[in-house]
């Protein structure tokens, strides 16, 4: 039986993604962000699902779609923000921006703009987590999140080779949301098979395919508390998806004829942030619902506060000392 | 195979640095390895072949036993994502030393060295740093051919965030591996395969040969020729030629390619009047070019005389198999010493310097 808290605490983080990134889709055309975004409006109970059982010290390694990960995952949302402005205050001072957010003390990798890029990094990450359990004691985890496009890189295949073979406690998760930029899943690869071909490297693996928040959770809880305890990783989860917006920038693009809209109502129909929301009652809404634009708008006013980076900025962090 | 060190190598002990031995270049970096090892439990080693029997050349035989399999361990082939899985440990605070054979491999490292590895610092703004070595060996003689004997280290002297160390005597293989390993960023690690055999002398004691200072092997005054990796070898017998002919040429090896000492480079420049460079690789786009730019720079900013301005390197095309043409793709000890002897005696005067005695070039035999 779930709970009304743990019901209101998935609300709400799923809605803080899906409302941070709508208002900021309502900005874009002020320039105020004058970078690419790439949202994840309509996929927030993958990222949720996934962050939630990992403790404050486990780690996420998240795509150039990353936003809603760093969200839950606990990253600093005025930093986000004004990282995102490209301010001085951001979580990288505004040397990343949308594709490249970062919050190490919330154990948060930084993004990467190239597709696959992050899994082996990822992956050594864990394998140095398995390195230092031996000495603290405390199995630490890491979650290597990407797309479907991302395992059709190279790296991908070489890095799940390398962390079964060295039983790395990572968690891949595959946000399959049949898409790379525009490019349909059936012109990419020969089978949809993929939980069936990552099998073969002697990797556990999962298939979700509702996107169900309850699911998602209760799937990596298990996993997480497996990798923690001693259990040989890697562990694969393939959560199916839908991306509602564009691949990069603020605009619903059903318009442009690439995919089916037919498609876009069921997703609609199986919207988690809805679902949720009619699981609780309109009061605890409400109250969630309006602690999500304070949280929103406290960013934006200190981000719009913030200064730009000196030019002398341009020059730090080149070499570290 | 055991080559007799260069004189140069005994000329080179400072003073201070007592409790040294005569050891091979590949000997000291296993011992570069043994001593930040032991010193350090977040230093780890690990690429192909690092745990077998023939351990790497030598370099890392016996360091899986003394340090175990968590340390010291094979890896798949997979140089892309081994290259982002030692990015993703230095990031967590461990050292790794990633190691390739052969540099051509190098080029399916990129994406992870460039725009992760070099970049990771910067664009998170200093929230991680990535200590990591990259072991990467020039192949050269016995056949390499185009797939296994190129330098590319200037690929890497492009992109900000990397460092390029390319030692060419034992001593500072060791004191340039332990200087890499302590850094705290990524530290492109140039080898050249017939330095190995070479022996130097090589304090027993730990110690770092700090990046960005040149060293000065010879002291000329008519002539600087700054060399790379394996061409060091080359201009120190071209120097043996040139001194026949009562030319002294300075001979200067950079070391670290990236940051580079162009001070020693210019005050030396400045002496002689004139500059030659002989990289251990192509010309177009390459260290000499970087080089002698900012020689050119230099000279027009403090509006000095600019010196005579020369450089060498493979020719431009890709190294070929057989033994004749491969002779003719590089340069060598006579190319280098008539090349300096024109520059000093005048465009036109031609001098065929005498056939060098049998070499580390020569003594190299494959396999492998």
């Amino acid at each position: 039986m779930l709970s009304q808290e743990l019901v209101a605490h998935l609300y709400k983080k799923m809605l803080l993604i899906r409302r941070f990134e709508l208002r900021l889709a309502e900005v874009y055309p002020t320039d105020a962000v004058k970078s690419p975004i790439h949202l994840s409006v309509g996929q927030e109970s993958i990222a949720v699902g996934v962050c939630d059982p990992l403790a404050e010290d486990d780690i996420i390694s998240n795509t150039y779609r990353c936003h809603a990960t760093y969200i839950a995952k606990g990253g600093n949302l005025q930093e986000m923000m004004a990282e995102l402005y490209g301010k001085q205050t951001g979580c990288a001072g505004g040397k990343a921006g949308s594709m490249h957010l970062v919050d190490m003390s919330h154990g948060i990798l930084g993004a990467s703009a190239v597709v696959g890029t992050t899994i082996p990094v990822a992956t050594g990450y864990a394998l140095a987590m398995q390195m230092a359990a031996k000495t603290t004691g405390r199995q630490r985890v890491v979650v290597s999140v990407f797309g479907d496009g991302g395992t059709e890189e190279g790296c991908f295949y070489e890095a799940i080779n390398f962390a079964a073979l060295r039983k790395l406690p990572i968690i891949y998760v595959c946000e399959n949301n049949r898409l790379a930029i525009h490019t349909p899943l059936e012109k990419r690869w020969a089978k949809d098979n993929l939980c069936e071909r990552v099998a073969t490297y002697g990797i556990q693996t999962y298939k979700i395919d509702d996107a169900d928040v309850f699911k998602i959770r209760e799937t990596m809880t298990k996993a997480v508390e497996y990798l923690r305890h001693g259990g040989e990783g890697p562990i694969f989860l393939e959560c199916a998806t839908y991306r509602w917006l564009e691949h990069v920038g603020p605009r619903d693009d059903h318009s442009d004829n690439y995919r089916s809209l037919d498609e876009y109502l069921d997703w609609k129909e199986k919207d988690q942030i809805v679902r949720l929301a009619a699981m609780l009652d309109d009061n605890t809404v409400q109250r969630i619902q309006d602690e999500v634009t304070a949280e929103i708008q406290a960013a934006e006013a200190f981000a719009a506060q913030s200064p730009y980076p000196t030019a002398e900025e341009l020059y730090t962090h080149v070499y570290a000392s | 195979m055991s080559m007799p060190a260069n004189a140069l190598q005994g000329d080179r002990v400072p003073e201070e640095q007592k409790g040294v031995r005569l050891i091979r270049y590949v000997d000291a970096l296993r011992e570069a390895f043994e001593q930040e090892m032991t010193r350090d439990p977040h230093v780890f080693l690990f690429g192909l072949d690092v745990d077998d029997h023939k351990g790497i050349q030598g370099s890392t035989l016996g360091l899986q036993e003394k340090f175990g399999k968590d340390r010291v361990f094979c890896t798949p082939l997979s140089e892309d994502a081994m290259t982002g899985v030692a990015i993703g440990a230095a990031m967590a605070g461990y050292r790794p030393i990633h190691v390739h054979i052969r540099m051509d491999f190098m080029l399916l490292c990129m994406n992870q060295l460039v725009n992760m590895g070099a970049k990771a610092h910067y664009m998170y703004n200093g929230q991680v740093k990535v200590p990591l070595v990259v072991r990467t060996m020039i192949g050269r003689s016995w056949g390499q051919g185009g797939q296994h004997s190129q330098a590319l280290h200037a690929l890497f002297m492009h992109i900000p965030g990397l460092k390029v160390v390319a030692p060419s005597n034992a001593n500072d293989a060791k004191g340039c591996m332990i200087a890499a390993i302590r850094d705290n960023n990524p530290v492109i690690f140039v080898e050249h395969r017939l330095l190995y055999a070479v022996d130097g002398y090589v304090p027993y004691e730990s110690y770092e040969v700090p990046f960005g200072k040149a060293r000065v092997l010879q002291e000329g005054d008519d002539v600087t020729i700054v060399a790379v990796s394996h061409m060091v070898m080359e201009a120190l017998r071209a120097q043996k030629h040139l001194e026949s002919v009562g030319i002294q040429a300075e001979v200067i090896d950079p070391v670290s390619l990236w940051p580079l000492d162009m001070d020693t480079i210019m005050d030396s420049a400045r002496k002689t009047g004139r500059l030659l460079v002989v990289d251990n690789a192509w010309l177009t786009c390459g260290a000499s070019s970087e080089i002698l730019t900012r020689a050119l720079e230099i000279c027009q900013d403090s509006e000095e005389p600019l010196p005579a301005l020369a450089r060498m390197g493979f020719a431009f095309t890709t190294c070929p198999t057989t033994k004749p043409l491969e002779n003719v793709f590089y340069p060598n000890s006579r190319s280098i010493a008539a090349q300096a002897y024109e520059m000093v005696k005048g465009k036109g005067k031609l001098w065929e310097p005498p056939v060098d005695a049998k070499t580390e070039i020569d003594a190299f035999k494959g396999p492998f």
